[in-house]
């Protein structure tokens, strides 16, 4: 077990690290409680202090005492609107341990960087103004350090001053607090009443507060069991790197994120179940014979096996679960909001794959913690969802493991981190579909056509022509001999697409169901025609990976807007502006351009029959 | 089992982070400047890839206006170390003469060191660079994510950065995009100080206290490193005992009064030490929120 610091600084290298993390509701005082604890430890230099004070004569919230927010809050933004906006990390010591002090932002639209500050910390305080009492925010604060594992939190009772340094008042707090942690059965808490203003209960107790018994904020953080449990859990070590510097050393390295190592142990490679013997194990110092979580090793094993970055040494007795579905409370970092069905790149403690939201279970309302039927998640909300990957994955669950038991997502096209995962449990996919193998293929089939299977995707927006020029092009294939079809956004959402309408989320699946139509022509040896706005790059790109090299040709159908509009075929821009019709391409739903479409046609100055000959020349290399 | 202690601790996640940078990136580099946050870095990569080689290259941004010392001990290391050092001269600014007496502290690091270090990561592509900045050393840096996004012009958008959470780090880029990387972001200037010492990792001597010519300009103790340092008559140049706690361009870079000749005298002093490092950087005080301002240009 964790031994309790010792009050000598003599070793400096024996002192144990504490990361912490202040939240809490706008203007609770965050960033002046770190301010009071730098200021109290002697953290803050002289040239600081003095930038600090001409900072609070021009910026400052205190008259003409020094604003210890403006120690902390580092950008120029958050000292002109007096908010804090993102993370920082501030460091001080005293002589009993070290602190990284994680001050996190309160306003609601900065929760992802709450988020990303209570995944590495060891515990967290909570601010709650006395006068104010126990807001939105102490209980959204609240609910997302219980998902990310926290076990105890310091409920920080601040601006005492205020009100008189009232004892009733500070019970009547702390047992409203208790009321709402009752949902929260993971989470325990000490209340302490403080004035980060005036140091009361923070550094030192008061006169003011004599009815209070209880640690001060730095006695509790000084005082605290670093966890070591991660040390008793079985081993991970997810590889990142393999060292092969020469031909006779073939090393394995990564950060050993759980339990213990040592040479001549049996382990387990996973997902490849591969067995074999622990040889060597380096530590950044040098050869050892055994080691423990928190280093980054290098391994050697004793017999040859086929390890590359992302998968992950463990033991056959305690295993990782492996599995390509897994049921997950997922963080939604990002303004674009979920899309189930879309694909995203998804990120584990070191392997990579791609991933699917197929379903999304609920919402939960972290005022109420209810939990709401929903059918997408905007910026800062959770919710529980079933996700299925591009391949088998070693990971654990979440409550067994932070580390192994967590993963980002990534957006495809802007590589924007716009998710966070929490594992709860694998899952069995619902049908175990094996591919069966027919004796006829894509091959034969296309070799009795005559012809190489491909589909021309013709994406723009509505009145740019598409359907014009895709209607003329397959009359001339047909007469050409070529065995075509014609997929038309219009014609398929009468039929297999009639239940989705046009929100951003009905629009994936959409393209989801047509390219997957698509791709079952071309495997029939067609060449296929498909002409759909299609208005984002990420679907586009998804409808690509379905094809093979070559197969996949996209025609960007292109117009400017106000020529679409003059067009306009089917009188849906007129509906769209007079506000009859909604999230109409081009008005109120944007159209991402391709980048590098194979075929690029401006339609403005330019005959159908001269668009079709482009398309023809070009696909006469192909055919 | 005891804890990890926190100097252990710091070490790991360093050693964790190059070796994300070595793996997931196309082509990085190290950014190497010499100094003791560098030596520290450089002696993390070592470790991170024994017995291999480093596998990226370090590149060192000339000023042309660093203490003969430091290049003197940076040819020595690389030498020692038999490392693959590309140094990059801003040569446009070098022929317009842009220095730091003669067009200002501002203009000087914007071309010799901000321009120079964007045309270096352009010419050779690099899409991540490391580099040994730390989360202590000023506020805005306090800020910082440890994989920091920059855009295609390099920019650093502080209100818009990437989430970064646990020890997953998004590595992917589109096009022209780069990330600059701080293995070093949760270590303080003490922690630099005791890796130094119980590593026995061999630093630039100015360092250490000895006697130096100097010379005070604006309440500042300009070392005289060659006879290019502009000497108003009324100027004297004295013998001290100093030494540095940063290294930089010399004319920007200010000594300290000091008789620490050891690093257990140098942790001695910063123990009872009242300014910060960066006190004698002179470009931080340019302007309040200089140094935000100048991470938004591309600095590193």
């Amino acid at each position: 077990m964790a031994k309790l610091p010792t009050k000598n600084d003599s070793n400096q290298l024996e002192k144990s690290q504490l990361r912490f993390l202040t939240c809490g509701s706008v203007d609770d005082g965050k960033s002046t409680l770190i301010g009071r604890m730098l200021y109290d430890a002697r953290a803050i230099l002289d040239d600081q202090l003095l930038q600090s004070r001409k900072e609070s004569d021009k910026y400052g919230t205190q008259g003409n005492n020094l604003d210890l927010a403006l120690l902390v809050d580092g950008l120029q933004a958050e000292r002109e609107q007096g908010i804090t906006i993102d993370v920082a990390y501030r460091f001080f010591e005293t002589k009993a341990r070290k602190f990284i002090a994680v001050d996190t932002p309160g306003h609601e639209q900065y929760t992802r960087n709450m988020v990303t500050g209570a995944s590495n910390v060891d515990t967290a305080i909570v601010l709650v103004d006395a006068k104010k009492g126990i807001l939105k925010q102490t209980k959204r604060h609240s609910a997302i350090i219980q998902l990310l594992g926290i076990k105890t939190v310091i409920l920080a009772i601040n601006k005492m001053d205020s009100v008189g340094y009232s004892e009733k008042k500070f019970n009547q707090i702390r047992d409203e607090y208790a009321a709402f942690a009752k949902k929260l059965p993971e989470l325990d808490f000490v209340p302490i009443p403080i004035s980060a203003l005036n140091g009361d209960g923070v550094t030192s107790l008061s006169k003011k507060i004599s009815w209070y018994s209880g640690p001060t904020i730095l006695e509790y953080l000084e005082n605290i069991n670093i966890s070591d449990e991660i040390v008793f859990k079985p081993p991970r070590l997810p590889i990142q790197w393999v060292n092969r510097p020469y031909s006779n050393f073939r090393g394995f390295s990564g950060l050993l994120q759980s339990g213990l190592l040592s040479v001549g142990g049996s382990v387990t490679i996973f997902p490849s179940f591969q067995k074999s013997k622990i040889l060597e194990i380096y530590e950044p110092g040098g050869k050892v014979i055994k080691t423990q979580a928190g280093n980054s090793i290098t391994v050697t094993l004793e017999t040859e096996v086929d390890i590359s970055r992302g998968d992950m040494i463990a033991t056959d007795s305690h295993p990782p679960y492996v599995a390509d579905k897994l049921a997950a409370h997922i963080v939604w970092m990002d303004k674009t909001s979920l899309l189930p069905e879309r694909t995203y790149d998804i990120r584990f403690a070191t392997s990579e794959s791609k991933a699917q939201i197929v379903s999304l279970d609920y919402k939960v309302d972290v005022n109420t913690l209810n939990k709401h039927a929903t059918k997408t998640l905007g910026i800062n909300e959770i919710g529980y969802c079933k996700v299925s990957l591009s391949k088998p994955v070693a990971f654990d669950s979440y409550r067994d493991n932070k580390f192994t038991g967590s993963f980002i997502l990534i957006d495809k096209e802007s590589k924007a981190t716009v998710g966070a995962g929490m594992i709860d449990y694998p899952l069995r996919r619902a049908s175990n579909i094996k591919w069966h193998s027919m004796e006829i293929n894509k091959k034969s089939r296309s070799l009795n056509l005559k012809q190489q299977p491909l589909i021309l995707w013709f994406t723009g927006m509505s009145g740019s022509g598409k359907s014009s020029i895709a209607d003329q092009l397959e009359q001339v294939l047909l007469t050409r001999g070529h065995a075509t079809y014609l997929l038309d956004g219009d014609n398929v959402r009468h039929g297999l697409n009639k239940d989705l309408g046009f929100t951003d989320q009905d629009r994936v699946e959409n393209i989801r169901r047509v390219a997957e139509v698509g791709g079952l022509m071309v495997d029939a040896g067609l060449i296929v025609l498909a002409c759909f706005i299609s208005p984002f790059k990420a679907e586009r790109s998804m409808a690509r990976e379905l094809f093979g090299d070559n197969e996949f040709i996209e025609v960007f159908v292109d117009a400017p807007l106000r020529v679409c509009e003059d067009r306009d075929p089917k009188g849906l821009y007129k509906k769209a502006r007079s506000g009859q019709l909604k999230n109409f391409t081009g008005i109120d739903s944007i159209y991402e351009a391709p980048e590098n479409p194979e075929l690029h046609l401006k339609t403005e100055n330019s005959t159908i029959d001269e668009l079709v000959a482009v398309i023809t020349a070009f696909l006469e290399s192909r055919l | 089992m005891t804890p990890l202690s926190h100097l252990k601790k710091l070490e790991s996640e360093s050693i964790y982070i190059l070796r994300e940078v070595a793996a997931a990136f196309e082509n990085p580099v190290m950014m190497y400047s010499i100094g003791k946050d560098s030596a520290v870095m450089l002696q993390l990569a070592l470790k991170a890839f024994a017995p291999g080689p480093l596998p990226f290259k370090l590149l060192h941004v000339d000023t042309t206006w660093k203490f003969k010392e430091m290049i003197s001990f940076r040819d020595k290391t690389v030498k020692e170390l038999d490392l693959k050092l590309i140094i990059h001269v801003n040569k446009e600014g070098l022929k317009k003469g842009i220095g730091p007496q003669s067009h200002g502290s501002k203009t000087h690091t914007d071309i010799m060191k901000t321009e120079s270090l964007k045309q270096a990561l352009n010419l050779y592509k690099f899409d991540a660079a490391l580099g040994g900045a730390r989360r202590d050393e000023e506020k805005s840096r306090s800020k910082e994510r440890i994989f920091s996004f920059r855009s295609a012009t390099h920019a650093w958008d502080s209100k818009n950065q990437r989430p970064e959470l646990w020890s997953h780090f998004n590595t992917q880029l589109n096009t022209n995009e780069s990330v600059r990387v701080f293995p070093l972001s949760n270590w303080t200037e003490l922690d630099i100080w005791y890796y130094i010492r119980s590593n026995e990792i061999p630093i630039v001597p100015l360092y250490f206290a000895k006697v130096r010519p100097v010379v005070k300009q604006n309440n500042q103790l300009i070392m005289v490193d060659d006879a290019r340092l502009r000497i108003k008559p009324t100027e004297l140049v004295e013998n001290k005992r100093v030494r540095f706690r940063t290294l930089g361009c010399y004319p920007l870079t200010a000594a300290i009064e000091s008789s620490a000749t050891t690093v257990d005298e140098i942790i001695n002093e910063l123990k009872s030490s009242q300014t910060s490092e960066r006190e004698g950087r002179l470009i931080d005080h340019d302007q309040i929120g200089a140094m935000e301002r100048k991470k938004q240009e591309g600095y590193f």
